[in-house]
């Protein structure tokens, strides 16, 4: 990737997660961080976000909430699991209320470990995310060519 | 007046940065009434005591909400110090009542700045929490973490704060402090933020004690009370602690007492950093809580009285633990604050009572 095709506009959702991430996710757009000076924005709106960032682990309760933020998305779209919690379900993986990481319930592009993550390896996982997104643009290209 | 329409809010909505889903019952633009929807966040994780040992849950028991982390480890270690009858060095309380003060400039600091974004003040969000970040290079320099800090252990603290490092926090908090009141300045005399919050969302010093509110929440309905004025641990060493009250109990009020709480914070910081005795920080724990011993304790934690319990069993499990956060207490007057108001202000009202939704679910 030579360089991001556009500003990736992302959506938080928090899981089951305990905050600590969650407030990671926020303090890596906010001063300090500044994810914002790489076009990172914050949005409410599924519609309007690339990339869709999830903190905690999911359970039977939220499981159809990110389902469905997630099919409200509009492709190409990208899935970063952020947290321990998001990507395996942690510490509290042998909850009986925990079903496991985001990835059993949608697809997951990356994964951004730590317990909070990081505001920086957030900022990493985000570049990665941008690379998994051209290349999803080019494929879904390539596939409106094929069907013209 | 029309007919009622049911409005859902959340679990995902710009201004909660955590799921709550509310039905709100609205006649024309006005809420009657709010049916609360919880459970999105919950782990049960007080089950876990039963696969992980006292000194193991402390990681546990922080991580049942990232904001108040701190609170949680202090409240669990001192809960399990009672069950078992071990005394604390005296330099360790007073590192962990520093470092739970901080925590509680950090957990405010956020607040209003997720405050003043309920309001459509962003620049002011980015402000506070611009702030907020250097409480928190104050952690990652003498804990290595930022917001889950594993510090507090049973017993003791894991790490000391050297003398010199106490003064440089205390040089960092007067710096903090002027740019901070020019924070406070905007957010309690500016005209627009007056329009949102004077008379919203109110609720009466009866109903407050009614419902038992805690914390600040409750302290802006004009009810003393704060578990740091019992004087236990460190805050026995305070010179003077007054609880800080205000008796308005609308959206303003709540803003004006969580500000003037970080001051307070930054005073106790100071003091305490000036009276810290020399010492150990943690003594050995040995043996586990004998079979049917029980403890409870209260603490207060950023957003008001958590209540902890323990029992022991005779082995290294505890038999049951158990807790009940401000959050859970609040709901209900938060609830009752949103009744009559106008769908506009249902953000702020939210917002103003600091709901912690991770540590009310577990
Ligand atoms: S990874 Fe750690 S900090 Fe993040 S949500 Fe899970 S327990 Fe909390």
């Amino acid at each position: 990737m030579a360089y991001a095709g556009k500003s990736p506009w992302v959506i938080h959702y928090d899981g089951s997660s305990c905050n600590g991430c969650d407030i990671e996710v926020l303090a890596t757009l906010c001063p300090g961080f500044d994810g914002e000076r790489f076009g990172v924005i914050n949005t409410g709106n599924p519609k309007h976000a690339d990339i869709f960032l999830v903190t905690g682990s999911v359970n039977e309760q939220n499981i159809d909430v990110v389902r469905q933020i997630y099919d409200q998305m509009i492709e190409p779209k990208v899935v970063v699991a952020c947290g321990i919690c998001a990507c395996s379900g942690g510490i509290f993986h042998d909850c009986y209320n925990v079903i496991g990481g985001v990835d059993q319930a949608i697809p997951v592009d990356v994964y951004a470990p730590g317990c909070a993550v990081r505001p920086e390896t957030l900022i990493d996982a985000i570049v990665a995310g941008v690379a998994v997104l051209d290349e999803k643009a080019e494929k879904l290209k390539a596939e409106k060519k094929g069907r013209a | 007046m029309g007919k009622s329409t049911v409005i859902p809010f959340g679990p995902q909505h710009p201004v909660l940065p955590e799921p709550l889903h509310l039905d709100l019952v609205v006649q024309d633009e006005t809420v009657i009434d709010v049916l609360p929807q919880i459970g999105f966040v919950h782990r049960g994780l007080e089950k876990l005591v039963e696969t992980r040992d006292y000194n193991q849950f402390i990681f546990v028991a922080e991580r049942i909400c990232g904001i108040c982390a701190m609170g949680h480890s202090l409240g669990y270690a001192e809960t399990v110090e009672e069950l078992m009858g071990i005394e604390v060095p005296t330099r360790a309380e007073y590192l962990r009542v520093i470092w739970h003060e901080l925590s509680r400039i950090h957990s405010h600091l956020l607040w209003l700045g997720l405050a003043a974004d309920a309001f459509g003040f962003e620049s002011m969000f980015m402000h506070c929490w611009r702030l907020r970040e250097r409480i928190l290079d104050i952690f990652e320099k003498t804990t290595g973490g930022r917001v889950i800090l594993s510090v507090v252990r049973v017993g003791g603290v894991a790490r000391d704060i050297e003398d010199s490092e106490l003064a440089a926090i205390c040089s960092v908090l007067d710096g903090i402090k002027s740019e901070y009141k020019e924070i406070t300045d905007t957010l309690l005399t500016d005209m627009s933020v007056k329009n949102r919050t004077v008379g919203v969302g109110t609720l009466t010093h009866e109903q407050a004690v009614d419902l038992s509110m805690v914390g600040p929440f409750a302290r802006a309905s004009n009810v003393s009370y704060d578990v740091r004025s019992f004087g236990r641990g460190a805050y026995g060493a305070l010179s003077d602690f007054q609880p800080i009250v205000d008796a308005q109990g609308d959206c303003y009020a709540r803003v004006k007492v969580r500000c003037l709480e970080v001051l307070q914070s930054i005073q106790i910081i100071q003091e305490l950093a000036g009276k810290i005795p020399q010492g150990d920080i943690a003594v050995k724990v040995k043996g586990n809580p004998d079979p049917g011993a029980r403890a409870a304790n209260v603490l207060e934690q950023p957003r008001g009285e958590c209540y902890y319990y323990a029992q022991g069993n005779g082995t290294k499990f505890l038999e049951r633990m158990r807790m009940r956060t401000p959050t859970s207490q609040n709901l209900a007057g938060m609830v009752e604050a949103l009744k009559g108001c106008d769908l506009a202000d249902v953000n702020m009202v939210i917002l103003t009572i600091d709901p912690c939704i991770s540590c009310t679910e577990r």
